[in-house]
């Protein structure tokens, strides 16, 4: 075995397809393993004439896009099921038929990619994609009309004038032997060349800003900013009243609003009964609001006496025989209303709230004026919730 | 008759095909005019099935041969015959759908005139959907087939004597002006025969959804005869590893074919979910029918799916020939599946009847008899067709 070291292998070219099949059968019949074959285009019968066994990419595409049907049924389960559960058209959260297409393309997807991938990390030897085939006169034949045969050196069966004989045999023509080229060290991290790639990258973001937000700003989506609309507070030039903004229908109702009747009445004929029970939760409720909108006024036993220090004139105790003979429908009806000086808290509190207040005022009214008899009561069951 | 470019010597099939063949279509004649007198209207929907599976089977086989023509294909050209003579059905379909036109009434829902004259949207489409005009489509569209399956057999037999090469030229031109024919064509009887029994719903992907099965079943008719065919010496020994890989290869693409338009079908009105479409697809998912429609898409795409995948598969004839009856089977399931359900849709779901059993029976004896007379008349290669040689040396990698 004389053979030079730097030898990729022997190349010989022949004139048509059908020299090329009996080379290529010829070649491997002789026992030779690493050899190849170019032509210009796909030459059929040629992997059964090279001997070829059937590649395994198939399997490994197979496996990868099977993986890829995995990973996004596992990820659209935990998307859509787990990490932001969204009701979208009625079905559940995870409903198959809806992520079929999704699953098909991923697995094609990740089949595909992750095969070209492979192939190139696998053959391409990157990030170099030097051949020593490549610039040679075999390759620029075998790229236009000749069809080629390489018998590499590093088959256990090669012998540069062996090989040569037996390709000369075969009715090869030019037959060459191809030298590995010198590797060559690219300096990619040369500290010009990374100047230069900054200095690019930023002159190239710049003229883009400039460009699209100074010389031509084409503002996106503007069919989502600009509606044929009236916003709040605008002209109206469609209503005779040129108000954009429209009141309600007359006797429009508010959701959870019941409109009381004897609004603005002095002295009501007939009150509301309070439809509240007088249960812990109600009176614990009426206490709370009674202590954030009536004691400032009243006191926070009813007494009158203001927490503003004669600020505003003082309202007249709750527990004086008039205030106890109030109905519970009247004492809700100045809430509603408000007497003398004191304004409407209809805004600041909803109905349930006020029946809630009503109901804690007669508790203070009763515990001001207390009877014996009434520690009778207190040994009683408590009241228990309507419910 | 000796041909010295193909070597092919022509000779009669086997006498026991021509016994089987006539055995199973009397005893599947005679047991189908029993249903008939028995179960009129369970007998004229069973009969419905089994003639839509040999219209499949007929203009299925000739858009391969169109197909083939057009696309300039040499590989299936040893045999083509074999679709030619599967498409032979096409004239007699005509006769084969009187006893359908005779039972219109209990099929169609939409050819009682007092019916639509209560129901506003069938109302609506009485315009397409009356007796008169489904008559008239019905001649007009088994006319056409015919009318092109004479054409393109005729100068491919002619051809067979004189080896002009012209003729293949006429066939080209005959394909490209067929097939566009055949899309329409194929879509109306589709909708006719099958969507419009339940005349309320429907589906604009369904002409495709029939068109995606019926050249399914007609590639594994082929196959399985190509094969059985093949092993007995009647074709050319060269067919080899690369025709079945061929034929295997198209018998998975349809599967997945049929797959896609099934889904896409499927998921469009699932996700809609508007009871003017969804109703259909319920009434296939309630008493009984789901596991027929589980089972549907188990074995007419999961398992061929699976068990057409590799490379081995495509080229071993046992496993070809196995999913080439299953494929048959699975055809004539799917349309089952799309015709019986509007049988019993007042709520019944699934009953069974012996009386479904009986006309495939009667169709596989009929085919055999259709195609053991044309392999009588003619030859089963296409001995002087210019692309024969090509198709026999064909080599695939």
């Amino acid at each position: 075995m004389s053979n030079n070291k730097n030898l990729y292998g022997v190349t010989a070219l022949f004139d048509n397809a059908d020299e090329i099949i009996n080379a290529a059968r010829e070649v491997a019949k002789a026992g030779y393993k690493n050899f190849d074959v170019n032509t210009p285009y796909p030459v059929h019968g040629m992997d059964r004439a090279m001997g070829l066994k059937r590649s395994m990419v198939g399997f490994v595409t197979t496996f990868l896009g099977f993986s890829g049907t995995a990973f996004i049924l596992l990820f659209a389960f935990w998307a859509m099921s787990i990490d932001y559960p969204m009701v979208i058209g009625g079905k559940p959260f995870f409903s198959f038929p809806a992520f079929i297409p999704v699953t098909f393309e991923t697995t094609i997807l990740l089949g595909g990619v992750s095969t070209v991938i492979g192939l190139l990390a696998l053959f391409a030897s990157l990030p170099s994609n030097n051949h020593p085939l490549h610039d040679t006169d075999y390759m620029k034949a075998v790229s236009a009309d000749k069809y080629g045969i390489v018998i590499e050196a590093d088959d256990t069966n090669f012998d540069e004038i062996e090989v040569t004989g037996f390709l000369q045999k075969l009715g090869g023509k030019k037959i060459h032997s191809i030298n590995k080229p010198v590797k060559e060290n690219y300096p990619v991290l040369q500290p010009r060349f990374i100047t230069f790639l900054i200095v690019v990258a930023l002159l190239v973001s710049a003229l883009t800003y400039i460009t699209l937000n100074k010389v031509v700003y084409i503002e996106p989506f503007n069919w989502m900013t600009e509606q044929d609309k009236v916003t709040a507070q605008e002209k109206s030039v469609f209503y005779a009243d040129a108000f954009g903004m429209r009141k309600p229908v007359e006797g429009t109702v508010a959701k959870g609003y019941l409109p009381y009747p004897y609004k603005g009445q002095l002295n009501p004929v007939e009150t509301l009964p309070n439809p509240l029970l007088p249960t812990k939760e109600v009176l614990e409720l009426g206490k709370k609001k009674y202590l954030a909108f009536c004691s400032p006024c009243h006191g926070t036993f009813a007494d009158g006496d203001s927490h503003l220090r004669g600020q505003f004139p003082n309202p007249p105790t709750l527990h004086s025989q008039r205030g106890r003979d109030f109905s519970d429908g009247m004492i809700y009806h100045i809430m509603v209303n408000g007497q003398n000086i004191m304004p409407s808290y209809e805004s600041q509190t909803t109905s349930e709230e006020r029946w809630a207040i009503v109901h804690y005022i007669r508790a203070l009214q009763r515990a001001k004026n207390a009877k014996l008899t009434d520690l009778e009561e207190v040994k009683k069951e408590p009241v228990v919730n309507a419910e | 008759m000796l041909n010295n470019e193909s070597g092919y010597i022509k000779k009669d099939l086997p006498a026991s095909v021509v016994k089987l063949g006539t055995v199973l279509f009397i005893f599947g004649l005679i047991l189908g005019i029993v249903g008939f007198v028995i179960e009129p209207v369970r007998a004229s929907y069973s009969y419905l099935v089994a003639f839509m599976f040999l219209v499949s089977l007929g203009i299925g086989s000739l858009f391969l041969v169109a197909l083939e023509y057009i696309a300039g294909a040499d590989w299936s050209t040893p045999f083509r015959r074999i679709s030619e003579f599967l498409a032979s059905s096409l004239p007699i379909l005509i006769v084969l759908a009187i006893p359908l036109i005779l039972s219109l009434h209990s099929l169609f829902h939409w050819s009682h005139t007092e019916v639509i004259n209560e129901d506003p949207i069938l109302k609506g489409k009485s315009p397409y959907l009356n007796s008169t005009f489904f008559i008239i489509r019905v001649i007009v569209v088994f006319g056409l087939w015919s009318f092109f399956y004479y054409l393109l057999t005729k100068n491919s037999r002619k051809q067979d004597t004189s080896g002009d090469q012209k003729l293949t030229k006429k066939n080209i031109v005959i394909s490209g002006i067929f097939i566009p024919l055949f899309a329409i064509t194929i879509s109306v009887s589709a909708i006719d025969w099958l969507m419009s029994l339940e005349p309320h719903w429907f589906s604009t992907i369904f002409g495709v959804y029939y068109f995606s099965g019926s050249v399914w079943a007609s590639l594994a008719a082929i196959t399985l005869i190509v094969i059985l065919l093949r092993d007995k010496g009647y074709l050319s020994s060269r067919l080899n590893n690369d025709h079945y890989y061929s034929l295997g290869t198209l018998l998975f693409t349809f599967t997945c074919f049929w797959g896609y338009i099934a889904f896409s079908q499927y998921m469009l009105i699932w996700y809609a979910n508007l009871p003017e479409e969804n109703f259909w697809f319920l009434m296939r998912w309630s008493n009984g029918w789901e596991y027929f429609s589980v089972i549907l898409i188990l074995a007419h795409f999961i398992i061929p799916f699976g068990a057409l995948l590799s490379y081995p598969a495509k080229t071993n004839p046992r496993r070809l020939k196995f999913m080439s009856v299953w494929i048959l089977v699975m055809h004539y399931f799917d349309l089952y599946w799309l015709a019986m359900p509007n049988l019993n849709n007042n709520g019944n779901g699934y009953i069974f009847s012996w009386v479904d059993f009986v006309f495939p029976i009667g169709v596989v004896g009929l085919l055999i008899l259709i195609f053991n007379m044309n392999a009588k008349k003619y030859n089963l290669i296409p001995v002087r067709d210019p692309k024969l040689q090509k198709g026999l040396d064909f080599t695939l990698h």
